[in-house]
């Protein structure tokens, strides 16, 4: 059984953290960053083509994670590829071993760095949801029976600030209607918005794990305002991390408080360390958070 | 209505210049074209006078009434036969589908004058916004009047998709997200707004797409 969910529906804390595939076929670099995050995780997730740039695929990510024996969480966009695809890989990805599953729309393709290609958004990530649910259920999403059925622990992705809430908590509550039974969260900087999210999606009974970004530079943020999807870094943050004499300590400082903050809000933590790999532990150590596994 | 652009004039010319054309016959179209102001009256006078800078030989020039109706273009091509035949190539100011049909008529190059945007909306006079992809299976009626299979830029039917953000889209940043549009509408008119809309079927727009109403013939399908 997949080790997220017990440890989720135990109640434990989680820790998930988060791996670029490399853009190219040496994975050297991301054996090392896998190496260095994923003791403290109870999984990685494993992104898919993330902010629609070139990487190699989840799934080849996730078999190294899995050979290294860490326990991935196989993120599929729907901008990618078809229903047929989708479905094949999912499929193949059960059968390796992979027990989670994260499901997300995608970002444009214009947004990337194949702004020329054709995106392809057959279904969405609710649709997705379902076919995965089907799926679990030993059915394509036609309803015909499988050879053999999955058994895929999914999740999704919420964004507890987006306003208007009432269009993100319909979305979140289909989502958990098509079988989500976790979220993850961008980065969040307001934890009453936190709060309002966990309280919405346990009444449901879904779990929610936050994301923490360690923002380490001026420049991180202006990236981060400017290219990553759904997120934007509050004026007073900012303001924190460009005005600190170190603004990486500043940024650790900062990380250590949300995660502490987000330790008794929310069911785990998902740990964007952009590029910090190496203060993760000291970053969970001083917010309290014991990685257990 | 089809919204066209002006194609880009170089490769008009590098067109003719592909089959040795000197003289050159023009083609407009009296509807969307017109209303496109890419190739009414107006702007089929432009190409032939830049043509004619170019060192072509413009022979005659027409602007049917619709450029994608088979027999109106047919009849058309009878009536300037002799311009036509007299012209080496035809260049069309029309969406791609009246260039198909005079290319039909006609037995010489075709080449199309301007590009096939898309089937949009005149916001006001000169504006246009795409509003429909013709999917086949219309979701109108479960979104309020507002097709998010077009003006969603990801093509989402249910959303918004995580990178909304303040009501706005994560796409085309200065416009409003669809789906906070369509929720918006549909709550104004007291419908119900917590529909998740199944997956597609795309199979209704398998290409090419026929159709035939005659009452005589077997019954059509829009595949
Ligand atoms: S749902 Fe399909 S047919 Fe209806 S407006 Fe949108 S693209 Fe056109
Ligand atoms: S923000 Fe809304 S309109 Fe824009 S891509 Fe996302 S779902 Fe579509």
């Amino acid at each position: 059984m997949s080790r997220l969910r017990d440890a989720l529906e135990r109640g434990e804390f989680v820790i998930t953290g988060e791996i670029a595939p490399p853009r190219g076929a040496d994975v050297s670099a991301m054996r090392k960053t896998m190496g260095l995050v994923g003791p403290l995780c109870h999984a990685l997730n494993i992104t898919d083509n993330q902010g629609a740039s070139l990487h190699m695929s989840s799934l080849g990510a996730c078999l190294v994670a899995l050979e290294m024996g860490f326990e991935p969480i196989f993120q599929q966009t729907c901008r990618d590829r078809n229903r047929l695809a989708l479905q094949s890989d999912l499929m193949a990805a059960w059968a390796l071993g992979i027990e989670n599953l994260l499901v997300v729309t995608g970002d444009d393709a214009r947004s990337g760095d194949h702004p020329q290609a054709k995106g392809v958004f057959d279904i969405d990530s609710t649709h997705l949801l379902q076919i995965a649910s089907g799926m679990n259920e030993g059915q394509d999403m036609q309803g015909r029976p499988l050879a053999g059925k999955t058994g895929f622990y999914l999740g999704a992705a919420m964004f507890p600030e987006a306003e208007p809430w009432d269009a993100q908590l319909a979305r979140t509550v289909g989502k958990i209607e098509a079988g989500a039974r976790f979220f993850q969260t961008q980065a969040v900087f307001d934890l009453d918005k936190l709060a309002r999210a966990v309280d919405a999606v346990h009444a449901h009974g879904a779990k929610v794990i936050a994301g923490v970004l360690f923002l380490r530079s001026p420049r991180v943020i202006d990236f981060v305002n400017a290219h990553l999807a759904g997120l934007m870094v509050p004026e007073h943050v900012a303001r924190r991390i460009r005005q600190a004499a170190d603004p990486l300590e500043a940024a650790i400082d900062l990380a250590v408080e949300q995660v502490a903050a987000i330790r008794e809000v929310a069911d785990g933590v998902h740990v964007m360390p952009l590029g910090l790999d190496a203060r993760v532990p000291e970053v969970l150590e001083r917010a309290g958070v014991v990685p257990q596994r | 209505m089809i919204i066209t652009r002006q194609r880009e004039w170089q490769r008009v010319l590098d067109d003719l210049a592909s089959v040795g054309a000197r003289s050159v016959f023009v083609v407009g179209c009296g509807e969307c074209a017109t209303a496109a102001h890419t190739g009414g009256e107006p702007e089929v006078a432009e190409a032939r006078e830049r043509l004619s800078a170019a060192g072509f030989a413009v022979t005659g020039s027409t602007v049917p009434e619709v450029t994608c109706h088979a027999g109106g273009v047919k009849l058309e091509a009878r009536k300037h036969a002799a311009t036509i035949d007299a012209a080496d190539a035809i260049v069309v100011l029309a969406c791609g589908a009246g260039t198909q049909t005079v290319a039909d008529a006609v037995a010489k190059p075709v080449f199309p004058g301007l590009e096939s945007a898309f089937l949009g909306t005149v916001v006001r006079h000169g504006v246009f916004e795409e509003r429909c992809q013709m999917c086949g299976e219309c979701v109108l009626d479960a979104t309020g009047g507002i097709c998010p299979v077009t003006t969603c830029p990801k093509g989402l039917l249910n959303g918004p998709c995580g990178g909304m953000w303040d009501g706005m889209c994560d796409v085309v940043r200065d416009r409003p997200c669809v789906h906070v549009q369509i929720r918006e509408r549909l709550a104004q008119q007291g419908r119900d707004v917590a529909r998740t809309l199944p997956p597609k079927d795309h199979s209704k727009k398998l290409k090419p797409a026929k159709l035939s109403v005659r009452a005589s013939g077997p019954s059509g399908s829009a595949r």
